[in-house]
């Protein structure tokens, strides 16, 4: 088992928390959120890697033959939805945010100080 | 019973599911009036299960994958006192909400029912589980609905910036969990709490691996839990949120945070993480949050945001009786919980009320004119006291059963912390209350802080009179929360319910073998004891006092105002770090993260 994944995974996590403390716009900053989080997706699936194994689908395998595990590709589906929702959430508050405030810098907003 | 755990996240899942097809086309009435009855179903089914759990635990296998040879490949609830009474509260709560919510919101549509049916399911869920992964799906769910049900005001400009913050604040923590579920995977292959504590069991001192693991799943219970310095979502989120989701957020949902935190380290890491590893992290945790928050809280002039940071504090209290890690203190911190949901909702109805008659949220704009609303002056200044600790509330019993629990634990300055947190959050809430309802004190001149001002009430145009699905909740919720003092026997129960929480060893052996009973409640605590009420009192009269101070500053002799001035460039910095700026807060959470990991690897 390589260490590379988990790497790059430690590596994505923290380019997209490097991204989103020095955003100066909000839609890049719900994107650095998404890097933040594909680091879970790579963290997951080198989890259940093994070398020489193949895809979990078992139609058409014979019994016993190595397959990498199933579990943490559901994991990641999962992840990936709910990703999917929190961006779209996010998203749409941003463009809320630019009709009330009139921008997209989190530097400029400064409704909620102290 | 053992259908009841999953009936508790379907039937508001299911209801949210058909309001949201075709909740456009009925009418109003029906719509509140099906929320409200799936509501008090699961609050049926919470009580059912609460009875059900006073001798055992239940465990449902859902459809029927019931283990063999202590392994199971099925989703699994493992409910026991503390997660059945965590539903109950949650629906009681939600009752009161949408009960609240029929003539606020006048012009809403179905979806805010939808979204609190939601909410619901995922909070219910969260409780119940006995799947750390699972888990984290409730976790999520409630998040994402509770982001929503931030920026519901979508016209304002506020709601929009607290939501946002909320949302990538949460959500980071939630991706650390889930690394942190990814990393525990990857060791014991197991994504239940007792797969995992079965897994971990019988390997010695943990490694970096379980470490970090562990640090990363915890960081993010923690921050829903509010714990310095993952805390900053929390005040931007309730200054903005309505009323009645804010009775939610703070009654109950930041303390299903720190019950995350309970549950996965009893259920599943306790078999690796001796409980001297965590103890230092919570405790000075709590520490910091109890007083950072309450000086936090004695500078704010808005009503939700003073609100909020009073529920922080008292999250901060809350975090020091769970790190004892000890039956009595975290029997105590269940008490505690109870009478704070109680009171804190009232209070934050009472604010709602404030709001929708007089427009602002603002103490120093509104002062005075609380003078006309008498239900809701008693109630909110009876709120106010009991948050300070008055006996015989249940905030006070709870807080006296913590501090006896954390002083017999040998953390004799524990009562010292309990009394200062509780004045001094007690007083702010009864400055403004005196300010706004009874027109005490100097009248406010120009304020530095002007948010609060010129808000748009909920309910479309100001209600004249208030009517009594928005009162009634209110003095019911303080009702409650104060009654649970006087409930016999409620700390015997509670402190059975620790131990039944803190036994990761017979929650395995309840999942995974079905020996499903739990010890007798074995201590006779009462909590009236002298010393109790001794300290209750005194935290009422340091909070009355604190709170005059505030009132009458101008008038306190030199040397008093002197130290006042001289705290004002700490205090200056303090509400600086408080910016509102994202970037700032992520900061903030990834030292937490590191100073997290830190402290659990070398204690």
């Amino acid at each position: 088992m390589t260490l590379l994944p988990y790497l790059v995974a430690g590596w994505l996590f923290l380019a997209g928390c490097y991204g989103l403390v020095t955003s100066r716009n909000l839609v890049h900053a719900v994107g650095c959120l998404t890097i933040a989080q594909s680091s879970t997706y790579v963290l997951l699936l080198a989890v259940g890697y093994r070398s020489g194994a193949t895809a979990p689908v078992f139609g058409d395998l014979p019994v016993g033959a190595p397959v990498v595990d199933p579990v943490v590709q559901a994991l990641t589906l999962t992840d990936i939805v709910v990703s999917a929702t929190v961006t779209a959430l996010l998203l749409a508050l941003t463009l809320q945010i630019h009709k009330r405030h009139g921008t997209v810098d989190p530097d400029e907003l400064r409704a909620l100080r102290n | 019973m053992e259908s009841l755990p999953l009936l508790c996240v379907a039937v508001p899942l299911l209801v949210a599911a058909g309001l949201a097809a075709v909740g456009r086309w009925l009418p109003r009435p029906v719509v509140d009036v099906v929320s409200l009855l799936s509501c008090l179903g699961v609050l049926g089914l919470g009580v059912t299960l609460l009875v059900a759990t006073g001798s055992r635990r239940v465990v449902s296998w859902v459809a029927g994958y019931t283990p063999h040879g202590g392994a199971s490949v099925g989703v699994v609830f493992v409910v026991d006192r503390v997660g059945a009474g965590l539903a109950v509260l949650v629906a009681a709560l939600m009752t009161g909400a949408l009960l609240y919510t029929w003539r606020y919101f006048s012009e809403v549509e179905s979806k805010f029912h939808v979204l609190m049916l939601l909410f619901l399911a995922g909070m219910a869920g969260f409780a119940l589980t006995g799947d750390l992964f699972d888990a984290f799906v409730f976790f999520e769910l409630m998040g994402a609905v509770a982001y929503a049900l931030t920026g519901y005001k979508i016209e304002e400009a506020q709601p929009l910036q607290g939501a946002l913050n909320f949302a990538v604040v949460n959500s980071l923590g939630a991706y650390c969990t889930l690394l942190g579920i990814g990393l525990l995977y990857g060791r014991t292959g197991e994504l239940g709490f007792a797969q995992i504590h079965q897994a971990l069991a019988g390997h010695g001192p943990p490694d970096a691996l379980v470490v970090v693991g562990a640090a990363l799943v915890l960081t993010g219970f923690l921050v829903k839990a509010a714990a310095v310095p993952f805390h900053f979502w929390l005040a931007d989120a309730h200054a903005v949120a309505p009323s009645p989701v804010c009775v939610l957020f703070s009654g109950v949902m930041v303390e299903l945070g720190l019950y995350g935190v309970a549950r996965t380290w009893s259920a599943a890491l306790s078999a690796a993480l001796p409980a001297e590893r965590l103890r230092p992290a919570l405790l000075v945790g709590g520490v910091v949050t109890a007083l950072v928050a309450s000086v936090m809280c004695l500078a704010q002039t808005h009503l939700k945001r003073l609100l909020a940071f009073s529920t922080m504090a008292h999250m901060g209290l809350f975090l020091v009786a769970l790190g004892a890690l000890e039956p009595a203190s975290v029997g105590g911190l269940l008490v505690y919980v109870l009478g704070h949901a109680g009171v804190k909702g009232a209070l934050f109805l009472c604010a709602g009320l404030l709001l929708n008659h007089h427009g602002s949220l603002d103490a120093e704009e509104l002062y005075g004119r609380g003078r006309e609303m008498p239900v809701t002056r008693v109630c909110f200044l009876v709120g106010a006291l009991a948050l300070a600790g008055l006996p015989p509330s249940g905030t006070w019993l709870g807080k006296t059963l913590s501090e006896d629990g954390l002083s017999h634990a040998g953390y004799g300055w524990a009562p010292a912390l309990f009394v200062a947190t509780s004045a001094l959050t007690g007083a702010a809430v009864l400055r403004v209350g005196l300010q706004i309802f009874l027109g005490v004190g100097e009248r406010p001149g120009s304020a530095e802080d002007t948010r609060g001002r010129h808000e748009d009430s909920e309910t479309g145009a100001l209600l004249s009179r208030l009517p009594a699905t928005m009162v009634g909740p209110a003095v019911t919720l303080l009702g409650v929360g104060v009654a649970l003092g006087m409930v016999p026997g409620l700390g015997r129960v509670a402190e059975q319910a620790a131990q039944t929480l803190l036994d990761g060893g017979g929650y395995a052996a309840a999942t995974l073998h079905g020996a499903v009973g739990v010890h007798a409640p074995a201590s006779d605590v009462t909590g009236f004891t002298a010393s109790g009420v001794v300290l209750g009192l005194v935290s009422v009269a340091l909070a009355l006092a604190v709170a005059a101070a505030q009132l009458y500053s101008r008038r306190l002799p030199a040397p008093v105002r002197a130290v006042g001035v001289a705290l004002r460039p700490p205090l200056r910095i303090l509400r600086a770090t408080h910016s509102g700026h994202l970037g700032d807060y992520v900061v903030w959470l990834l030292l937490g993260v590191t100073l997290l990991a830190g402290a659990i690897a070398v204690s």
